[in-house]
């Protein structure tokens, strides 16, 4: 059992180790071992103007996609929950469903539509694919701390004066806090990362950190494109850290 | 008679093809403990919710303090809940639970200080303040729901089987002091329980339901010693409903004895039922006046008391309950005599 896992764990972490290993190469090729230790690549990274670009368009798609899909989805959470809905189930499906959409087709189909619109220079095209794109792990988190909530706290808070705004700003939300912390961590990481959809509706000038990576790497073969890889491992890691350190990540996904 | 503070007129209300509650009047009169008391699925859980307005009836209206609030929602109503589970927010400390209602009604927040203070004191839980409702035992918590309830002073308590979720011990504690509160802040209050102990303890008044509607609104005396309905006689407290035959106004034969009847104007020739609580029936050792043969049918010890069921000689079953220590040794099959007290029975409508 316990070799089992050792080799899983080894398998999963072996690819990241082996691009931080060869991110501090100091000579100019992709070679495993490295043949010292350097930091040449993190300076050219750092200093890339294309790099710098897209690392901007990235935040500004992210915190524009995730700000969008964080009401939405919690909306989207209450209503397939609460509401009367006739057919509750199809309505879940196709909540959920850009998780099992190919990303090249999802990816066509922005282009295609961008195209008839004329807003293929838009970085809005950009942000309202990773809005649909994240939508699902929203919904999928917010959904399960919905389902927790007890409704009779909601009534007590009518009982004791609150007007159903004041319900759902004083209890409602505050008690879907863990399903809300979870999908926007599932947001920010998915947004961050995506890279095969972006890539077929980003142009030089909006692309984002993944699509400017591809194409960097399409062109050059250098250890920066490791340095930059490590770079994104490196805030993933912490994001990840601080979530489960400060949110009890264990309690959001095992729902207790 | 005082006026009604809550009032339901006529109320129905359906969930689908299920009549929850039937046609409903009730009125609640100022300051009183009433009691809405029944099996589960008899509708009382649905009227209170009607009352708070988390529920709003297919029929009827409902008023408080002579005022329609029908169409009104629950956070208009300026009425106190106590839930079951008790619904206490597990993100807020206990003073700021206590605190909602009045910071709702954007009361000063010196005021709220002392408020929330003086509801502290009067659940004895001066100390628990600053704790989150998870950290308290459940006897602590239904206290913190009492007193939000109670802090910004209501129109009306509901109160929903908020004992149910006690052990037996703390629940008794809890009726007492449930009561003593009551009294001291003196509110109106409606109290839903499917316990009939409960009920006989701590109402002025108890409307018995089943099936959505009232079968008896009265003191709970009345309900134990005049059951209006073979429903009321069986679910408080037991009853053995006798078949019998009238022979005069006041004379009724049974199982082949005759037995007097005082308190009920009989119809000579009439069909009756006759319905007898447990502890009022007598062992007798032989034949006596207002006795009837019997064999005993089963006995369960219970401590102070045995229940015996007795088979009369028509197979009607009737229960005694025998106060031990028995008058004489009991065996399954023995042959007794039973005397029924003539005061003792309460012929049903």
């Amino acid at each position: 059992m316990r070799a089992v896992v050792v080799a899983l764990v080894a398998f999963l972490t072996l690819p990241t180790l082996v691009v931080i290993a060869v991110s501090f190469n100091p000579t100019a090729i992709l070679s495993f071992p490295p043949a010292g230790f350097s930091l040449r690549w993190y300076a050219n990274v750092l200093a890339y103007p294309q790099f710098q670009r897209a690392a901007i368009n990235s935040v500004y798609v992210t915190a524009g996609a995730v700000a969008l899909a964080m009401p939405i989805g919690t909306l989207a959470a209450l209503a397939l929950e609460r509401e009367d809905l006739r057919g509750r189930s199809v309505w879940a499906a196709l909540l959920l469903s850009p998780l099992v959409v190919p990303g090249v087709a999802a990816g066509l189909g922005f282009l295609i539509l961008a195209a008839a619109l004329g807003l293929l220079r838009s970085p809005a095209v950009l942000i309202a694919a990773h809005v649909t794109l994240v939508l699902p792990f929203v919904v999928r988190s917010v959904w399960v701390s919905v389902r927790n909530l007890d409704p009779a706290l909601e009534r007590a808070a009518a009982s004791l004066g609150a007007t159903p705004w004041r319900v759902f700003w004083r209890v409602t939300l505050p008690l879907l806090r863990p399903g809300l912390f979870a999908g926007l961590l599932f947001a920010v990481i998915v947004s961050v990362n995506e890279f095969v959809v972006s890539l077929f509706i980003a142009n030089r000038v909006t692309e984002t950190l993944p699509v400017a990576m591809f194409t960097y790497v399409v062109n050059y073969t250098d250890p920066s494109i490791a340095a930059l890889s490590s770079l994104f491992i490196g805030a993933t890691v912490l994001a990840v850290w601080l979530a489960d350190r400060y949110l009890d990540l264990s309690r959001v996904f095992l729902g207790h | 008679m005082t006026r009604a503070v809550v009032e339901l007129r006529g109320c129905t209300r359906d969930y689908g093809a299920v009549r929850a509650v039937d046609a409903l009047d009730l009125a609640v009169r100022d300051g009183e403990f009433l009691a809405l008391l029944g099996p589960s699925g008899c509708g009382k859980t649905t009227t209170l919710n009607l009352i708070a307005g988390f529920v709003t009836p297919t029929a009827g209206r409902v008023l408080i303090d002579g005022d329609d609030v029908t169409g009104r929602p629950p956070h208009l109503r300026g009425l106190g809940v106590v839930f079951q589970s008790y619904a206490l927010f597990p993100h807020l400390s206990v003073r700021d639970n206590i605190a909602f209602g009045l910071r709702e009604r954007r009361v000063p927040a010196a005021e709220i200080e002392r408020r929330v203070g003086d509801a502290l004191e009067l659940v004895r839980l001066d100390r628990a303040g600053r704790q989150r409702p998870g950290q308290l035992s459940g006897g602590m918590q239904q206290r913190v729901a009492l007193a939000r309830a109670l802090v910004y002073r209501p129109r009306v308590l509901l109160l929903d089987e908020p004992l149910a979720a006690l052990d037996r011990k703390l629940r008794e504690g809890m009726r007492d002091e449930l009561r003593a509160i009551q009294r001291s802040v003196g509110i109106t209050t409606v109290f839903v329980t499917h316990d009939q102990a409960e009920a006989l303890g701590l109402s002025d008044r108890i409307a018995v339901m089943n099936h959505g509607r009232i079968e008896q609104l009265g003191a709970p005396r009345e309900i134990y010693e005049r059951p209006a309905t073979r429903f009321v006689a069986d679910f408080i407290g037991g009853s053995s409903v006798l078949r019998g035959r009238a022979v005069t106004a006041d004379r009724v034969s049974v199982a082949g004895g005759a037995l007097q009847v005082t308190g009920a104007a009989l119809v000579a020739g009439a069909e009756v039922e006759l319905a007898i609580r447990p502890e009022r029936v007598r062992l007798a050792t032989g034949p006596a006046d207002n006795a009837l043969a019997a064999a005993v049918d089963g006995l369960v010890y219970q401590g102070a008391q045995t229940e015996l069921t007795a088979r009369l000689a028509d197979g009607q079953r009737v229960l005694v309950f025998v106060a031990e220590p028995a008058p004489f040794p009991l065996a399954v099959g023995q042959p007794i005599h039973l005397h029924l007290p003539a005061d003792a029975f309460m012929p049903l409508a």
